[in-house]
């Protein structure tokens, strides 16, 4: 398991990608249902 | 506009447009998750390590679907936009506006994970190549054009507006997809081709693939449920001038 949290020595690179496209995704979505409660 | 037994112009309508956005963003907000989570599977655990690169081009899965999908959402985007400066319908510009946000998102995504995926390959987060440079101008265009409609108050005419620079900035497009066959670049040639038989083992293609179907799912709930924000919005907005 922590061998697949390495990520072979890639680990920032490899969760820094994926961290923050999921991070964006889920405040473009926050976002857009605080203006769908509002509207 | 009748052609054979469709009535072109019907969803053109807000008032019947917006029932069917709501059950159409559901659906595919709920294809998305599966999609995603299929492909966030096979390209974590399924895939095998790359020969040369290790694990770092496990980034692939997330990087090659965001980049097809702010070159595809900008088109769609000036599709629309055209569509609404030829036929003044208000919910074209509503559609593109939509689509907007959510393209300039996968720009950057798709930036921030090449700079990831730059450093440990080639040794530095970024190079001004043809490539990078040119998907940056297209992250300023989609800047650009929420920012250009932003600042005129007047609907329609901030739809004309902003339908224009859609239109010519749709140039950028191929300019980024030949890029890398134009220039000389550092950066790689096309994973996918339909002209010639992958360079790459089934089941990475498999995750690339299953990833850009989810976040094509994710892009068409977001930008529906936006428009009926939208909609909304401009009800409101009538009822109390």
């Amino acid at each position: 398991m922590s061998e697949f949290f390495a990520m072979g020595g890639y680990a920032f690179y490899v969760w820094g990608s994926y961290g923050v496209t999921f991070l964006l995704l889920f405040i473009e979505v926050v976002l857009l249902m605080r203006r769908g409660k509002k509207a | 506009m009748r052609v054979g037994s469709l009535h072109w112009f019907w969803f053109s309508s807000p008032h019947t447009f917006y029932p069917l956005a709501g059950t159409t963003a559901r659906a595919c907000a709920a294809l998305a998750a599966l999609f995603c989570i299929a492909g966030l599977y096979v390209g974590l655990i399924v895939a095998p390590t790359d020969a040369t690169q290790g694990e770092a081009y496990r980034i692939i899965f997330i990087h090659v679907p965001a980049a097809w999908m702010s070159m595809f959402l900008y088109l769609v985007m000036a599709f629309w936009a055209a569509i609404g400066l030829a036929f003044n319908t208000r919910l074209s510009g509503m559609m593109a506006s939509a689509l907007a946000p959510t393209g300039a998102l996968f720009t950057f995504i798709a930036l921030w994970t090449g700079s990831l995926w730059g450093k440990p390959t080639w040794g530095a987060w970024w190079v001004w190549d043809a490539r990078l440079t040119s998907e940056l101008i297209l992250l300023f265009l989609y800047f650009g054009f929420m920012a250009l409609k932003a600042s005129i108050d007047e609907p329609r005419r901030a739809d004309r507006a902003g339908a224009v620079l859609a239109i010519v900035g749709a140039v950028n497009v191929p300019i980024i997809y030949y890029s890398v066959v134009w220039w000389n670049t550092l950066h790689q040639g096309a994973s996918v081709s339909l002209t010639r038989a992958p360079s790459m083992a089934k089941t990475m293609l498999l995750g690339m693939l299953l990833m850009a179907l989810g976040f094509w799912m994710y892009s068409i709930a977001v930008a529906l449920t936006r428009v009926r924000c939208s909609i909304r919005e401009m009800r409101r907005s009538e009822e109390r001038p």
